[in-house]
């Protein structure tokens, strides 16, 4: 045994270290919004232009709230898994629609009237979920992003989970994956169904 | 059809990698000389079939083969033609075979140029180096084929990632990668010494301008990721401290010991052992920086989507390379000689000092950059570290490092005198006062911090210039004086030109930090706003149309004194294919200063004609700092260049081994 060897001893640690650090997620960020009561909001229904909903509707249910858009790449990703979702479970899945137009580099904000941005997101919407499927119990759009800021809303698609109480129970960032839904949402939502 | 061949010739050098990486080392080990002469064809086929490799993907760029499923994600036909060409290192597949391919042309480079090496030493080194790329190689072939299909092909690609779109993109990976990759020059060089036994004066000698050359790059390299930050990001700074910055420049700082270390040990024989970990380290260094870009163990600006499988194999590679020379180097160097004994005042304790100083500051990113990993695998919760703690240690571990760039030159080989260096200082120390008090009363503020950045450099430069000039006393012997200075040796003068470069990156830090500023206002068209004694007049925006972007671009005027010195346009850009509206700073740069101006958003979203955020900065000396990274560069090559490594003698080669061994 030469004093050489403690170099060895000292990458072997790094290498241990780095290897529990692969099966971490540093994305995993913590939200501070769980545990408290979900941001309040009233928003127009996707389905009915003319009506609001805010998340006392869905007081004393248990309910996810799936930000989403139809630019938003990663939501495809997902959205097989949550319309496969929304067939087999008895949990309402509402949709936050979020940014519709100006989330999609490719419009000139500059120029366009507020009521064509209306028509133009529910259009886009609309014609998405025909597309790919509808999982929602209901959609709510949030054409400014407003309420995606209460809900310090990271990268889009992100799902919340939120109890009878209206508290947010977990937070999800990027695109839900079968592991993530089987062994995280589904275990939550069964405990808070209680 | 092209993409296909282009696979094939990745498959191909992969197995040339392999012979590469045996034969030699064997041939080298039992005296075949048949076999040892396999290195050097081996080494050139590899350069050629990775090259070819490197054309064809670029071919898929160019001509818009979005039927590569790399191509579809990174390119656009949209996308101007010099940025689908930088687009084939913009993603994570394509940047790996950018790395490959330059580890190719090193191990080319060192084929052609190893003429007056011994065979068995060319070997070994290229043996090295074909294991490396063998390993590299079968990453890329197993995990990140950049030749993927997808049929059916995309119709259109997704675009480079905006923040890349910029003429930073084409020049800083390349410049990167040449340094990351050209330490492995020196780690193969070092292993070779360790397999051979051989660690003496002439192989210090055969790798020092190779370590140089990488060191160069990677200097560039970090200086032009910097400038790129700077005027990219638009937050008007310079180094964020994160994670992959860090990962470059931790095998900066192993690569600047490793140089002052390997001329201790050509010129002395001594610090061997010292020498050989370096070597091993800076090219551990890079490797462990790609592990952590690559793996997405760390979260970063820098950080490509990521795949779990991708860190498993980059793991396996590190402990490959890494363990195994560590370990060579754990059972050969308690065999290794002292070298030439020293005093405790001597030129080697100022190097040996100065090594310690920077591999503490090495060590010291490592812990800042590792340290949230650490935290999360205790299950201990999740902390970022940021510049408030690589400030706080990173700073006092340089100070020393400052003052013994003045002292170093001065103190001779083996043992010196403090009193005769103090002489011959004192006007350094002069010099460094007078720059350290004067500065800061022209710009009308006091600190200690900045009185002490600039003393530094004012210490620096005066001892330089009193060392060049002492030197060309001594040496003069009758000839004139301009004659004698042009006719120092050209390492002597890159030394003292890269040193003064780190005293003009100094100033530029501490000035920069010390005397900023910058405003966040509000501005409707036809307000101004001034800093600095900067007037800017802003006259609202306009809509303009790229390539691939709509942008509104700002129309401002700047004027100093009430006279107008020219106009700024700075843009917010939507890319076509991208949710995140971009920054283009405008920047007028000076020698003294930049001046700085970025659009934010509207107040009133619907009303852009109206009231607009706008961040307006003053840099002063801010350009500086890349300027003083561009001097130690030039010194380096300087040095790199000196005639003694260019002689064509084989008087290396002939120095018996161990004869500088006390």
């Amino acid at each position: 045994m030469n004093r050489y060897v403690w170099i060895l001893v000292g990458f072997a640690g790094l290498v241990a270290l780095l290897a529990i650090g692969l099966g971490l997620n540093p994305r995993d960020v913590p939200s501070p919004l769980v545990g408290k009561p979900v941001p309040a909001f009233t928003l127009a229904k996707l389905s009915e232009p003319e009506k609001t909903v805010s998340p006392k509707d869905m007081q004393g249910k248990v309910w996810l709230l799936n930000v989403w858009a139809s630019w938003c790449v990663s939501c495809r990703q997902e959205h097989p898994i949550l319309v496969e979702f929304s067939k087999k479970a008895d949990v309402p899945l509402i949709g936050l629609n979020y940014k519709e137009v100006r989330g999609d580099g490719g419009f000139d904000m500059a120029k366009m009237p507020a009521d064509e941005e209306r028509k133009l997101a529910w259009q886009r919407a609309n014609k998405w979920l025909a597309e790919h499927g509808d999982p929602y119990k209901l959609t709510v759009m949030d054409l400014d992003g407003r309420v995606g800021i209460d809900f310090g809303v990271y990268g889009v698609p992100e799902t919340y989970v939120i109890d009878k109480a209206g508290v947010i129970r977990m937070k999800h960032t990027g695109p839900i994956t079968p592991d993530v839904l089987g062994k995280k949402i589904m275990p939550l939502l069964a405990e808070l169904n209680k | 059809m092209i993409p296909e061949l282009g696979h094939f010739a990745l498959i191909l050098a992969a197995l040339v990698a392999a012979v590469l990486g045996t034969l030699p080392l064997i041939g080298a080990h039992t005296r075949r000389m048949a076999w040892v002469a396999l290195a050097r064809p081996a080494a050139t086929a590899i350069a050629l079939l990775i090259t070819f490799s490197f054309a064809c993907l670029t071919q898929a760029f160019v001509a818009n083969d979005f039927s590569v499923a790399y191509v579809a994600n990174h390119s656009n036909s949209l996308l101007p033609i010099q940025y689908r060409i930088a687009g084939v290192w913009g993603g994570h597949e394509g940047s790996l075979l950018l790395w490959i391919l330059m580890l190719s042309w090193w191990a080319f480079l060192v084929a052609m140029l190893s003429r007056h090496l011994p065979d068995a030493m060319v070997a070994r080194v290229l043996g090295t180096l074909g294991l490396v790329a063998f390993g590299f190689l079968l990453f890329i072939l197993l995990t990140s084929n950049p030749f993927e299909r997808m049929l059916p092909g995309a119709e259109e690609g997704r675009d480079l990632n905006p923040l890349l779109q910029d003429p930073g993109l084409i020049i800083h990976p390349p410049l990167l990668y040449m340094g990351y990759v050209g330490f492995s020059v020196a780690y193969a060089f070092a292993v070779a010494a360790l397999l051979s036994g051989q660690l003496d004066a002439a192989w210090a000698r055969w790798s020092r301008p190779w370590t140089t050359a990488a060191w160069i790059f990677l200097t560039l390299g970090i200086a032009m990721g910097s400038w790129w930050a700077y005027y990219e990001l638009g937050w008007g700074g310079w180094w964020f401290w994160d994670p992959v910055e860090n990962a470059s420049f931790m095998p900066w700082l192993a690569g600047t010991a490793l140089i002052h270390s390997l001329a201790v040990t050509e010129k002395r024989g001594s610090f061997k052992n010292w020498t050989v970990l370096l070597a091993i380290s800076a090219f551990s260094l890079s490797l462990l920086g790609t592990f952590l870009v690559r793996s997405g163990v760390l979260t970063s600006v820098h950080a490509f989507a990521t795949d779990p499988t991708r860190g498993v194999f980059i793991l396996i590679f590190l402990v490959a390379v890494i363990g195994s020379s560590l370990a060579l180097f754990a059972w050969r160097a308690p065999k290794v000689g002292l070298g030439g004994r020293f005093g405790l005042v001597s030129r080697e304790s100022a190097l040996l000092t100065n090594n310690v100083l920077l591999v503490v500051a090495c060590a010291t990113v490592l812990l800042g950059t590792l340290y949230p990993l650490l935290i999360d695998a205790l299950g201990a919760g999740k902390i970022s570290v940021g510049p408030p703690y690589f400030n706080a240690v990173f700073v006092p571990v340089m100070i020393p490092i400052l003052f013994l760039i003045g002292v170093g030159p001065f103190a001779r080989w083996k043992e010196a005198s403090i009193p005769e260096i103090a002489r011959a200082l004192k006007w350094a120390l002069a010099a460094g006062i007078i720059v350290a008090v004067a500065l800061p009363l022209i710009y009308g503020q006091w600190s200690a911090l900045t009185a002490l950045g600039l003393f530094f450099a004012g210490w620096i430069v005066a001892s330089g210039v009193l060392n060049f000039a002492e030197r060309v006393r001594q040496t003069r012997a009758g000839r004139s004086i301009v004659a004698t200075a042009f006719s120092q040796p050209r390492s002597f003068v890159g030394m003292h030109i890269a040193h003064i470069g780190v005293a003009v990156f100094v100033v530029g830090v501490t000035m920069v930090s010390s005397f900023q500023d910058e405003k966040d206002v509000k501005l409707a068209p036809g307000e101004s706003v001034d800093v600095a004694g900067y007037h800017f007049t802003f006259h609202g925006v306009k809509a303009v149309e790229g390539p691939n972007y709509v942008a509104a671009q700002g129309v401002f005027d700047l004027s100093v004194d009430g006279k107008f010195v020219r106009k700024m346009n700075p843009e917010k850009r939507n890319y076509h294919s991208s949710a995140m509206p971009m920054t283009e700073a405008a920047i007028d740069a000076g020698l003294l200063r930049d001046v700085y101006v970025s659009l934010g958003e509207p107040i009133d979203r619907d009303k852009p004609e109206g009231e607009w955020a706008v961040r307006v900065y003053y840099k002063p000396f801010v350009d500086w700092i890349w300027g003083g990274c561009v001097l130690m560069a030039l010194g380096g090559l300087l040095a790199m260049l000196d005639r003694r490594y260019r002689v064509r003698s084989r008087a290396a080669a002939i120095v018996p081994a161990g004869s500088q061994q006390a």
